[in-house]
């Protein structure tokens, strides 16, 4: 090769890895932008409901019924009858679905069985929530005669959120070493002391973060309960569990259904409250995990 | 031994919670065909399956499920060429890019959107993105699939992103640097060795995005319309399988009427579809754990 070559050929590569240089840079700009532009998107949202819904959120919305009337309309009935669904489906769905989660991870780890429950419980998690609505309707509504009850919606609920209620547990439970487990077991501790005594309160923290981020899924869904017959127009506080309600999502989606615009601003003061609550119980998740990773060292 | 029958008790007691998921699981299959059945018994399978108008609440009433289910299909493939280059452009640069202090402030945001209800999606799209379609396509239709199929894809973006993320996090760095060592940029690195290495993770999260769009409701209820139509067009009206489900539920439809079967005839093609699709990206996922193991 003479050096004429020599030099048209290291120009040639010197010209490629600039190209290859410069694509590798576009491309890293191109992620940074795409991602920021998602990000950007959350904002964007954040900013219309709240520029919609503002105007709207003052005390009178937040203790009125609804109302034909826009400036009359409020969210009480939906935020008891919220409150009262979360709270009975916790009751329903914790219980059941740390003893199920329990059960999966210091019970029946091995065997073609567990293996089975885990994979039905993954299925479960992912069948679209209508789906668990029409299931309530059947089973609940229809078939134990409830109605449209707030136990049955209850009902309804844990059975959509007992998956993911289950699949957080197992993995705070899987994150208790086993070292504490051959500790107990060699003391001459029975499986179930084990579970109670050391397991149990040592995922706690773990328990707890995942049993309140699987209800705020609950407190967000609209359609099972729409589905199952959930009232869209409630005048009335429920005073116990088996009377008709409505929850905040419905109500949401309701005023944003109507073509009047004054609508659509309750709606926005209605999702308002909703990202409120969320936030909370998101926020207190967070407090309760960073606490617990200071108590616990292992 | 009294300890050992309470143990015992106790482990029955556990057993029979986690059963409850089993007979979830057989509940909702029951409900379905034994209502479905009931639907079957009046409309031919064949003519629900490949029917191409669907009007079961209006005279003349015909029950052909192909306008739900393209209507279901044009948000599904608007939701994923939306979400898979924004997701994955963002799993890139979470994983591959971005310094720790950035990834302590983008996974928060990522949770927090994925935990936004989605009536809240069906609101946005509704009251923002479609007026903004409507100034630059003025023939769009106030209810529209475009609209739908963008806030769902807003909506499956975190999980596609946070899935992703995992995906490539999880492809050794091992491998990452012998290719820097062969001389490869970092896109070329990126795109070239780790997602190729990555991409059954990649492929699972996708087709569990897609899943779920199928099975998102109250977005599309609330912003692509109510109109079931055989139609490619995202700018008109229409109307998916959840969106009819929710339509026939909050009208009175009598219950044993052939109307209150068809929710549970496209309930059950709900369900058929994304337990299929659930179980595709499970065995994917499966497989991928194997890899470097």
């Amino acid at each position: 090769m003479s050096d004429a070559q020599r030099e048209a050929c290291s120009v040639q590569q010197e010209k490629r890895l600039a190209r290859r240089r410069a694509v590798s840079a576009a491309f890293g700009v191109a992620c940074r932008v795409l991602t920021w532009a998602g990000v950007a998107v959350l904002g964007v949202l954040l900013w219309h409901v709240a520029r919609a819904g503002l105007p709207w959120l003052d005390l009178q919305f937040l203790t009125s019924f609804p109302s034909r009337k826009p400036d009359k309309a409020g969210i009480l009935a939906a935020l008891c009858g919220t409150g009262w669904l979360i709270a009975l489906t916790m009751l329903l769905a914790v219980p059941l679905g740390v003893a199920s989660a329990v059960y999966l991870e210091e019970y029946g780890r091995r065997g073609r069985w567990a293996s089975f429950l885990s994979v039905n419980i993954a299925n479960l998690a992912g069948v679209p929530s209508i789906v668990y609505g029409i299931l309530g309707l059947t089973l609940f509504v229809r078939g134990l005669h409830l109605g449209t009850s707030l136990v049955a919606g209850a009902m309804t609920m844990t059975l959509l959120i007992l998956p993911v209620v289950i699949l957080a547990s197992r993995e705070a439970i899987r994150a208790v070493p086993g070292t504490i487990r051959q500790a107990a077991f060699a003391l001459g501790a029975t499986r179930w002391q084990v579970v109670r005594h050391h397991v149990v309160p040592a995922s706690l923290p773990g328990l707890l973060t995942g049993v309140i981020l699987s209800t705020s899924r609950a407190f967000g869904e609209t359609a099972p309960l729409i589905m199952m017959g959930a009232l869209t127009y409630v005048a009335f506080v429920p005073k116990h569990p088996m009377e008709a309600f409505t929850v905040l999502p419905i109500q949401v989606f309701n005023w944003a259904s109507r073509p009047q615009k004054e609508f659509h601003g309750l709606a926005a003061a209605g999702i308002l409250v909703l990202l409120a609550v969320l936030l909370a119980m998101n926020a207190s998740a967070i407090v309760i995990r960073f606490r617990a990773s200071r108590r616990f060292r292992w | 031994m009294r300890g050992a029958r309470t143990e015992g008790a106790i482990e029955r007691a556990l057993f029979f919670c986690t059963s409850l998921s089993i007979a979830t699981t057989l509940g909702i299959i029951a409900v379905l065909v034994y209502e479905g059945i009931g639907f079957a018994r009046e409309v031919p399978l064949g003519s629900f399956l490949f029917g191409t108008r669907w009007a079961p609440l209006l005279e003349p009433r015909s029950y052909g499920v192909l306008p739900l289910v393209c209507g279901t299909a044009l948000i599904v493939a608007g939701a994923s060429l939306l979400a898979v280059p924004l997701g994955l452009a963002g799993a890139i640069y979470l994983s591959e890019q971005a310094s720790e202090r950035t990834r302590a402030v983008l996974k928060p945001v990522l949770e927090i959107l994925a935990g936004i209800p989605t009536v809240v999606y069906g609101y946005f799209g509704l009251t923002f993105v479609t007026p903004l379609l409507r100034d630059a396509f003025p023939s769009t239709d106030i209810f529209n699939a475009a609209s739908g199929a963008i806030v769902v894809g807003i909506m499956v973006l975190p999980l596609i992103t946070s899935l992703c993320d995992e995906a490539l996090r999880a492809v050794p760095l091992s491998i990452r640097q012998a290719a820097y060592a062969l001389g490869a940029t970092p896109c070329e690195v990126s795109t070239k060795v780790v997602l190729p290495g990555a991409l059954s993770g990649v492929l699972a999260a996708v087709i569990l995005a897609m899943s779920r769009a199928i099975g998102e409701t109250m977005a599309v209820a609330l912003a692509a319309g109510s109109t079931p139509k055989l139609t490619l067009n995202p700018l008109e009206s229409i109307q998916t399988m959840t969106a009819y489900i929710v339509q026939v539920s909050l009208g009175d439809t009598p219950a044993g009427t052939i109307a209150y079967h068809t929710i549970f005839a496209v309930g059950a093609l709900l369900f058929l579809m994304t337990l299929g699709m659930n179980l595709v990206s499970h065995r994917i996922l499966r497989r991928y754990h194997r890899a470097y193991e």
